[in-house]
């Protein structure tokens, strides 16, 4: 924890405990937050112009207007979006945050962890330790932002980066890979902010901190 | 593309009104609650956010200018991938498609070109030939496969005595299009100045006289109905991208 001290803030506070969340995550927490909606609403806009299923999104709920507009939003907020995780994922690392927030992550404690949870009894007394369900959670939220900017690039640049296009079996498939990591990133931001709500002492967390 | 809200003229290097007012609306729609984060955006704010995204636009030309690599060559497919019909698409209806006569055509030459000579398409048969089946990718995200032949975009800038380190090629086409692409691309071995489509002579859906085709551009980076080109380095612009779509366009 000496290193979340180091690179957090402490601040006006004035506690000696250090953050559960520190300052450079909840920064970076915040952008990606703002990052995912303007990538997914102007994504959607883009997604109308040329449906790959029997649906299109509402216009109200894009971002851009036509589809020029949504393509200078998606690919504006693309560097906030990737900037930003890399940093993240960068600091994360570094400090060796990652591992101690995220692992071990076992198929039992998930099991165990989504039962209890289930049955109410899933206790959030120590909001410094993330339950297995958490970690799986964000574990593969982190995996599927990772396959959602791959699959972009292939969509963005399929000739330049033919070793990403072959990865993910031509651009066509590239397509397909895109809407659906969307729709699960999609999907997990509606849980996870369900369940900040449902324990909003963890959404102030994640704004001052502690 | 072929949306037909976005059919009004407009040659300015800005947005065009009607386009303007729309990609302005979205942006408000933002402002004023879908995104309570910029709730407090004034609608006097929003040209600062337009300014943004078209710096943003201007900066990724860059960006793609510096990842675009001459030696790296798209896919290519075997003919039984062609897509069966290959789609129409412009911004007009296929009705509205422009009958070029073939026999009276000459392909003008402008700007910084040694031999301004017009050429005929004759002239461009006899020199030589090379096809290619590619991946034709619009900016609306669908694919499709096609077979494009013609003669090497280099080959013929070499042959002109084109300023190959002049920035920009410019196209002036028979329907009204207009388009600009950057000389790396220009020069780049997969960039046919087509005269066939599927090994028939350029049927007029697909740009008869002459396509310039590039798989390593969008769609509409790739001009139909060719009638002038020139070499220049001011920045020429192109019907789409004057109207918001981003420059460079590459893929």
């Amino acid at each position: 924890m000496d290193s979340d001290v180091r690179l957090g803030w402490s601040g006006s506070v004035g506690e000696n405990a250090p953050p559960i969340h520190p300052l450079w995550l909840r920064i970076t927490h915040w952008l990606n937050a703002l990052a995912v909606v303007l990538m997914v609403m102007s994504g959607w806009r883009i997604y109308n112009a040329s449906p790959l299923f029997d649906f299109r999104f509402a216009d109200e709920i894009t971002l851009g207007g036509w589809l020029a507009g949504a393509i200078m939003w998606h690919f504006a907020a693309m560097w906030l979006l990737v900037v930003n995780g890399l940093i993240y994922l960068g600091v994360n690392t570094a400090t060796g945050r990652m591992w101690r927030r995220f692992f071990p992550v076992s198929p039992r404690g998930v099991v165990n962890d989504m039962n209890a949870a289930f049955h109410g009894r899933l206790s959030h007394a120590d909001s410094r330790r993330y339950n297995s369900v958490q970690r799986l959670a964000y574990l593969a939220v982190i995996l599927d932002l990772v396959l959602l900017v791959v699959s972009g690039l292939v969509l963005w640049k399929s000739v330049q980066f033919p070793l990403l296009r072959e990865l993910m079996g031509g651009y066509e498939i590239a397509r397909y890979v895109h809407f659906f990591t969307m729709t699960f990133l999609v999907a997990f931001v509606v849980i996870h902010v369900a369940m900040s709500l449902l324990v909003p002492r963890s959404l102030w967390h994640m704004i001052r901190g502690r | 593309m072929n949306d037909p809200r976005t059919l009004a003229p407009g040659q300015d290097r800005g947005l065009a009104q009607p386009e303007r007012r729309r990609f302005l609306r979205g942006s408000l729609a933002l402002g004023a609650g879908t995104l309570p984060l910029l709730a407090g955006c004034s609608i006097s704010d929003e040209p600062l956010v337009e300014k943004a995204l078209l710096q943003t636009s201007r900066f990724n030309d860059r960006v793609q200018a510096w990842l675009f690599d001459p030696e790296k060559l798209a896919p290519t497919y075997p003919d039984s991938m062609i897509t069966r019909p290959f789609p129409f698409n412009a911004y007009y209806r296929e009705s509205r498609v422009p009958q070029v006569d073939g026999e009276r055509f000459r392909l003008q030459l402008e700007g910084r070109i040694a031999d301004q000579r017009p050429w005929s398409l004759a002239e461009l048969r006899e020199m030589p030939q090379t096809d290619q089946v590619t991946r034709l990718i619009c900016v609306e995200g669908w694919s499709a496969i096609g077979k494009w032949g013609g003669v090497r975009f280099s080959d013929f800038l070499e042959r002109i005595g084109a300023d190959l380190e002049a920035k920009y090629v410019g196209f002036r086409c028979a329907d009204g299009y207009y388009t600009s692409i950057d000389m790396p691309t220009a020069l780049h071995a997969q960039t046919l100045l087509t005269l066939t489509f599927d090994g028939q002579t350029l049927p007029a859906r697909y740009g008869f006289p002459l396509k310039l085709r590039m798989p390593t551009k969008l769609g509409y980076k790739n001009p139909k109905h060719v009638e002038a080109l020139f070499v220049t380095n001011t920045y020429p612009g192109g019907y789409w991208e004057d109207r918001g779509y981003n420059w460079f366009g590459g893929s």
